[in-house]
């Protein structure tokens, strides 16, 4: 089933990095299980922040999700072969993704046994509605077309004609679900911090970044871990998507500094001083903000001249850059930095606590079992074709 | 006679088309005016407060982060930030005004919720459905007003006393002033209301012309809190 | 045919532990008589008849809950034309079964229920003092 039987033989050190996530994964369970039984209360979040590292790892994870479409777009209407090998890549990237937003929305819910509430009573006037749509159905296209292509490509056949309409379909869709994201934050009263019509393009271009950029470390380890032959072209063309959209994602970002800052209009300005410079002496994310504003800099320093773009050392330096500066903006700044300070003028510091961090790693190491299992099947389909 | 489902069904129907054909002939929209010269008279009064929270069994949690809140007080600058002066009248600087929900007539929080757990009734309140919510706190992120409190922890342990013709709420789920829903449907004012020793509060229709806070809003100048945001606000301060 | 005693021991392993609950109610002497429950002294009637209420109280309960929170309804009119006060606490215990513990919980935990009603509805012997 689903070509199932590939993941379950490997070799020792497959199995023991499965059986360290599975670790990571039971620590977390139980730490969820507390929750359960206590409440959110055990997590960091307060009345003033009241969404935190669950939320805004949702939040960045949809980016890596949606950034599928950057290998599949040149692939497929384009055309453009350098893609064929890493396009199955991007799209099982893709599910695991999903699959890890919608898990880290479900831990943030007070009663997640209501959750199909949202079904049930379906109300068209919120995004957060339309948000589980599109993710549903993002992760729906994202499985058919990559299993299908994957038993196609066993068979050593071309992919059946009724996929190519669902592949088209789910170029738009990506879009569709970051935008839809974006909208969650973009649309409310009284959040001048998320408050901005660019909110959308600016989750794009740090989508295209960072999740192509994941795309390249993991093309580089299947590199390492297989002797797989061929990824290097893809790394590279992959390598100037990164470089654009990390070029984009800046140029947004400052121009969300220069409209806060020329207009001086306080509640505007005052959530950059807090991230920034801290507000009311309170610094926690000042350190972090810094380290991701340095890193994207020094990112780009390292991806714009070709000389050392096309060094795959410094490419994978240079990825693991953007990667982290952004993890730290979107997964990090943009949630809390939007609550702090309250619309009550309240500056009220988020940490999150131990059980908390479990959880998030757990679902990351579900995330992570989930790629290593789809990318074994995949890798072990091509080497049998070999 | 034995009742089956769907006769049962059917009677229960009956009953709610009565109540909306009774609300489309007498318009209702309930609104509040504070007097806030009068509410300062007594420094330190938390009459309204105690009142009400200790009607809907309202929480005092000891951590002000899992803090649970109908009505409160904010001073002036956070209550009103787009009335910020420098040299404001002494009267007002830092002064402690009670704040709660606001009603809003075109309310954020009412068009996030993913499940209609929350929602503005005909007569203008703003509801919430204890059963329904979900508790992803999308509500307390849209209202820009902080009148949302979310349950972090079971709330019955900090409960001194129970009044047991109100629900407690359970953990996980949104809570905020409901305008005393209840007690207008037995025909009694807001809790808040009815404890103000200085008669500050007044509570009315602004559908009815001759009621005292369609007076009150023709004679006197009133604000409310950032109306900027297009929320409508239906709590009204005299200053 | 070489796994014969590893399926084997399976399948018996798999019989025993979904037959288990039989085996422990066995153990514990649970007969078939039902539940213990203690029944409204004054009240004869219900606000529906009983047999509609022993199978459906939750869909009742259910609308009763839509109607007063949804719908402002908070008044019901039984069959026999007498009108209640929608409220779990103030009617159904307070009025008629006095006590949760022997009539709602018997029962519930006999059939092994769990609900969520008396996570936020107060028990009315419960709310004064301390709470829990």
């Amino acid at each position: 089933m689903f070509l199932f039987e590939k993941a379950v033989t490997g070799s020792r050190k497959y199995w023991i990095w499965i059986v360290c996530l599975f670790a990571v994964i039971g620590a977390g369970f139980l730490a969820y299980l507390r929750q359960l039984q206590e409440g959110l209360g055990i997590t960091g979040l307060s009345r003033d922040v009241t969404w935190g590292l669950y939320i805004s790892q949702f939040t960045f994870l949809v980016g890596v999700a949606a950034s599928a479409v950057m290998v599949v777009l040149p692939y497929y209407l384009h055309d453009f072969k350098a893609f064929a090998k890493v396009t199955i890549l991007g799209e099982f990237l893709a599910i695991s993704a999903v699959t890890m937003c919608a898990l880290f929305i479900f831990v943030d819910m007070g009663q997640p046994t209501r959750v199909l509430n949202v079904l049930l009573h379906p109300t068209p006037n919120s995004m957060m509605f339309w948000d589980m749509l599109s993710l549903g159905g993002y992760l729906m296209l994202n499985a058919v077309i990559a299993l299908t292509t994957l038993h196609a490509e066993q068979k050593g056949i071309a992919p059946p004609r009724w996929l190519k309409p669902i592949i088209l379909l789910s170029i738009p869709w990506a879009i569709s679900i970051h935008t839809v994201t974006a909208f969650l934050y973009a649309g409310l009263p009284g959040r001048s911090f998320w408050l901005t019509a660019i909110m959308a393009p600016r989750f794009l271009a740090s989508a295209f970044a960072s999740g192509p950029a994941l795309l390249i470390l993991l093309c580089m380890a299947i590199g390492r871990l297989t002797k797989s032959s061929g990824l290097r072209e893809p790394v590279q063309k992959l390598a100037v998507i990164v470089t654009y959209a990390m070029i984009l994602n800046v140029f947004f970002v400052l121009m969300e500094l220069f409209t806060a800052f020329y207009s001086q209009i306080p509640e505007h300005m005052e959530h950059f001083h807090y991230l920034f410079a801290g507000l009311d002496g309170r610094t926690a994310l000042v350190p972090w903000m810094w380290t991701s504003a340095i890193l994207a800099v020094a990112s780009l320093a390292l991806l714009i001249p070709p000389g050392t773009r096309k060094n795959p050392k410094v490419l994978a330096a240079a990825c693991g850059m953007v990667f982290l500066s952004l993890w730290i903006d979107k997964g990090l700044g943009l949630i809390v930095g939007g609550f702090v300070p309250s619309p009550l003028g309240a500056v009220t510091e988020y940490a999150p606590t131990l059980p908390e961090a479990a959880i998030a790693l757990a679902i990351w190491a579900i995330g992570i079992l989930m790629i290593t299992v789809f990318y074994k099947i995949a890798l072990a389909v091509r080497e049998s074709l070999a | 006679m034995i009742l089956d489902r769907k006769s049962f069904l059917r009677l229960t129907g009956l009953s709610v088309l009565a109540r909306k054909l009774v609300a489309a002939v007498t318009p209702k929209r309930w609104a509040m005016v504070v007097d806030a010269r009068k509410c300062l008279q007594k420094e330190g009064c938390q009459k309204c407060i105690e009142a009400c929270h200790r009607m809907h069994n309202v929480p005092a949690f000891a951590e002000p982060r899992h803090e649970v809140r109908w009505i409160w007080k904010e001073p002036f600058e956070r209550a009103f930030p787009s009335q910020e002066n420098l040299y404001s009248q002494a009267a007002f600087r830092d002064k402690p005004f009670p704040v709660f929900c606001n009603h809003c007539d075109n309310p954020p929080c009412v068009r996030v919720c993913p499940t209609g757990a929350t929602w503005k009734r005909d007569d203008g309140i703003v509801m919430m459905d204890w059963h329904r919510c979900i508790g992803c706190r999308y509500c307390v992120a849209a209202c820009p007003y902080g009148s949302r409190s979310f349950n972090w922890l079971d709330p019955r342990p900090r409960l001194t006393q129970m009044n047991a013709e109100f629900p407690t709420r359970t953990k996980g789920v949104v809570e905020k002033c409901t305008f005393c829903e209840e007690r207008l449907a037995r025909g009694e004012a807001p809790a808040c209301v009815e404890a103000c020793p200085e008669k500050a509060m007044v509570f009315g229709n602004l559908a009815d012309p001759a009621s005292e806070v369609r007076q009150l809003l023709g004679a006197r100048y009133t604000v409310r809190r950032k109306p900027e945001l297009g929320t409508r606000p239906e709590v009204y301060y005299i200053v | 045919m070489r796994d014969r005693g590893w399926i084997y021991s399976g399948l018996g392993l798999f019989l025993i532990l979904v037959t288990y609950p039989f085996w422990q109610n066995l153990r514990a002497g649970v007969t078939s008589k039902g539940p213990d429950l203690r029944r409204p002294a004054e009240a004869k009637q219900c606000v529906m008849p009983v047999s509609y209420m022993r199978t459906s109280h939750m869909d009742l309960l259910a609308s009763w809950r839509e109607n007063a929170v949804r719908d402002g309804v908070r008044t019901f009119q039984s069959a026999d034309g007498q009108t209640y006060n929608v409220s779990l606490s103030g009617t159904c215990i307070t009025q008629c079964h006095a006590s949760k513990e022997e009539f709602c919980d018997r029962c519930h935990n006999y059939a092994s229920v769990s609900n969520y009603c008396w996570d936020c509805h107060v028990d009315p012997r419960q709310a004064h003092g301390s709470a829990r």
